[in-house]
């Protein structure tokens, strides 16, 4: 079994391999692919190498720079992380890093043999500590297949129309996986207290959960896109003392009683500051009355106030100690797409993922909080990773924009629709370009910002890897999956 | 003379929305404005008559499936016996997916119960095994040759239609009701229902426009001829989803 298993990774290998020579995308979670089919059982042996055990961070948004912000406050300190490639988040992304990591240890162990010296990044001991962002279909797979040590559940939105029942399906799945054995005694559950489809689900499992308690941020009202708006015990209506994002905040139900509960480890202040800035003080992570952390983070808005929140508490729970918590978040930058900043033509370009209506909404309002007049270029498409059906504009507030507008360009598969958005919105079509081809819109949308302006792009997923192949065309960004 | 204004109760907006159904309210408000008229907007909440002065255009959108079961029984309890007489007596209703469904006699659901609807359509829905999802073309006779409506389905439920419907259309490229009679949505009088979202009306203005006409004819007792608008951006959106479903044939 042992020579079938080495066997079946070599060809898993040279598949990636192949993958990224042919220039056929990034080749991330193709060797994972073939080695789960060669041989089933490759994640749980790859995965028990992993001495400190494997993190999983699920959400509909945030999962990725969460895992960024945990990887780095692990590494500060010392740790030796294996992490899966940004949207790598099925079952084979997490078996693609497992044996990636497996394979270039053998090599620096070879290396050291031949008397070459020790491996650039290498760190002692057989420890080791996987974070894994997991797409939320795939959790309870791949939480069945490799025990975590932790797992981070941090918000579920509407997400693909396609994937219609699913925010409801996926909360019972999540929930069943907290009652079943595949979570052990020895496993973290660390929940949003703020989402009322999650606060709970831990019921006696070993749960920290983290929160956002400063009342000067967010509103009073929930936005037109909220999704979990009834109690999960009696169908009530919720209602809310503060709205951070989408349904997320202080929730409690009038009819049962069933409120938000205290977390543990808790965003006390929240300083917000542009595109790339924020400042948190942390409370609770020394007891309940102890220090309070403060933090800074080169991320802007408050959904990633969230996941900074989450990346802390998971650390916290992982033993990392405050410096090294506080020095980790500091040196994390923008995720692939996620206010990614390029140059180009004498323009900063902006990259801001939007791929449903709540991350959208975070978007717009940190938008809202740049220097006018504003300058975008929205892309939609609707391929498999954006879903078929782009209804979801339509739940989108994008009206605040309007009166804040320099230039508008809107492009993609649906650029059609994005103009019936946009104009029964109340923009006047005379106010935006549509753009089939997406070359044409990259050139009308810097032509229509000044020199040395900043243009903020709004693309879907796909829309985001179409605008990084045209960058990487014209040679102003580098290829994605040079990323780790 | 004040405004001639278009009077909507839009049904359990907060529940029953799952399919950007806003976007059909915001097409209705718009090309209303665009011509100088008006809309005003009813909400009907959960508990709920009919507001007072009654409506032209009664709206349902679609919801996700805990929210619809408990729209269903609201529905019958406090809106049934206005929606009837409303319906009735001339006012337009826009039924679109789970809205659709509950319009009809009942639904039967995969784990055997039946939801009693509205019985304002003559239909009868089964949730089935599997979900009709994609891209949809229909020709419609509510208009001149082609008649064509685009849009976007995703339904578990197969819908049969009753001596008492007629279709709003022929597929031409998608699943429609059932997947295998060819036709799409049901139509009675000024009660339209329809699988069709994307949402409905941005890529279909003809079809706003005839709702709009029905809504003020009732409201005001005589027929109103809306002025073409200019409808560019329709028109792109309206055969870029053409062209998409030709591809895919
Ligand atoms: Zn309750």
């Amino acid at each position: 079994m042992r020579c079938v298993g080495r066997l079946a990774e070599m060809i898993a290998a040279s598949a990636g391999a192949l993958s990224r020579a042919t220039g056929r995308g990034g080749g991330t979670s193709l060797p994972g692919m073939v080695l789960n089919r060669l041989d089933p059982g490759a994640l749980r042996r790859l995965g028990g190498g992993l001495g400190g055990g494997a993190v999983y961070i699920s959400a509909t948004n945030g999962k990725t720079t969460t895992a960024r912000l945990l990887s780095a406050c692990l590494r500060a300190d010392g740790r030796d992380v294996t992490a899966n490639a940004a949207g790598a988040n099925l079952a084979s992304g997490v078996t693609a890093a497992l044996l990636a990591r497996k394979r270039s240890r053998r090599a620096t162990g070879r290396a050291r043999r031949r008397g070459r010296g020790r491996g650039h990044g290498e760190t002692t001991g057989c420890g080791g500590i996987g974070v894994f962002e997991v797409d939320e279909a795939a959790l309870s797979e791949i939480a069945g297949a490799l025990q975590p040590r932790a797992v981070v559940l941090m918000n579920l939105f509407r997400d693909q129309l396609d994937r219609y029942g699913e925010l409801e399906a996926i909360t019972e799945r999540w929930s069943d996986l907290a009652r079943s054995h595949s979570l052990g005694p020895a496993t973290t559950l660390v929940l949003n207290a703020d989402d009322p489809a999650l606060a709970h689900i831990g019921a006696d499992l070993n749960v920290v959960l983290f929160g956002i308690d400063d009342p000067a941020v967010g509103r009073r009202e929930l936005p037109h896109a909220a999704d979990t708006v009834r109690c999960g015990s009696c169908g009530g209506p919720l209602s809310h003392d503060l709205v951070t994002v989408g349904h997320l905040g202080h929730w409690r139900c009038d009819g049962c009683g069933l409120r938000r509960p205290e977390p543990h480890i808790s965003a006390r202040r929240v300083r917000l500051d542009g595109l790339d800035h924020l400042e948190l003080t942390i409370a609770g992570m020394n007891g309940p009355g102890g220090a309070d952390l403060e933090v800074v983070a080169g991320l802007g808005g408050l959904h990633n106030a969230y996941n900074v929140t989450a990346a802390i508490a998971t650390a916290a729970a992982l033993d990392v100690p405050a410096e090294a918590i506080g020095e980790g978040i500091a040196g994390v930058q923008a995720a692939f797409g996620r206010a990614e900043q390029v140059s180009l033509d004498g323009r900063t370009l902006r990259l801001l993922l939007a791929k449903n209506p709540t991350g959208a909404n975070e978007n717009i309002r940190c938008l809202l909080a740049e220097p006018a007049p504003l300058n975008l270029l929205v892309v939609l498409n609707d391929r498999t990773a954006d879903g078929r059906d782009p209804s979801w504009i339509w739940d989108v507030d994008y009206e605040p924009l309007w009166d804040r507008i320099g230039s508008v360009t809107l492009a993609g598969d649906r650029c059609w629709e994005l103009a019936l958005r946009f104009s029964y919105g109340g923009l006047d079509p005379a106010r935006f370009q549509v753009r089939e081809s997406l070359p044409d819109a990259l050139d009308s949308a810097v032509a229509a910002t000044p020199p040395g302006g900043v243009l903020y792009a709004l693309p879907t997923y796909t829309a985001l890897l179409d605008l990084r192949a045209e960058l990487v065309r014209r040679g102003a960004t580098h290829d994605f999956w040079q990323e780790t | 003379m004040s405004t001639p204004t278009v009077r909507l109760w839009h049904l359990y907006p907060r529940e029953m929305n799952i399919y950007a159904d806003r976007g059909n309210i915001a097409v209705l408000r718009g090309r209303l404005r665009r011509r100088g008229l008006d809309l005003e907007l009813r909400e009907g909440r959960p508990g709920e008559p009919a507001p007072g002065g009654g409506a032209d255009l009664v709206y349902l959108g679609g919801g996700q499936d805990r929210d619809q079961l408990n729209v269903a029984a609201d529905l019958i309890a406090t809106k049934a016996t206005d929606l009837h007489a409303l319906l009735g007596g001339g006012a337009v209703g826009l039924f679109v997916c789970g809205g659709y469904q509950l319009a009809g006699h009942r639904y039967r659901t995969a784990a055997g119960a039946t939801v009693e609807g509205l019985g304002v359509l003559d239909i009868e829905t089964t949730a089935g095994a599997d979900r009709l999802i994609g891209d949809i073309v229909l020709t419609s006779d509510l208009r001149p040759a082609p008649g064509r409506l685009v849009g976007y389905e995703n339904h578990a439920g197969r819908t049969t239609l009753g001596g008492g419907a007629k279709a709003l259309g022929r597929v031409v490229e998608g699943h429609g009701n059932n997947g295998r009679d060819r036709t799409e949505g049901a139509v009675a009088n000024r009660t339209v229902g329809t699988y069709l979202h994307g949402p409905l009306l941005p890529k279909n203005p003809w079809l706003a426009d005839l709702l709009l006409g029905w809504a003020l004819e009732h409201r005001y007792g005589r027929s109103f001829d809306l002025e073409p608008l200019e409808d560019r951006l329709e028109q792109a959106a309206h055969s870029a989803a053409v062209a998409r479903a030709n591809r895919r044939r």
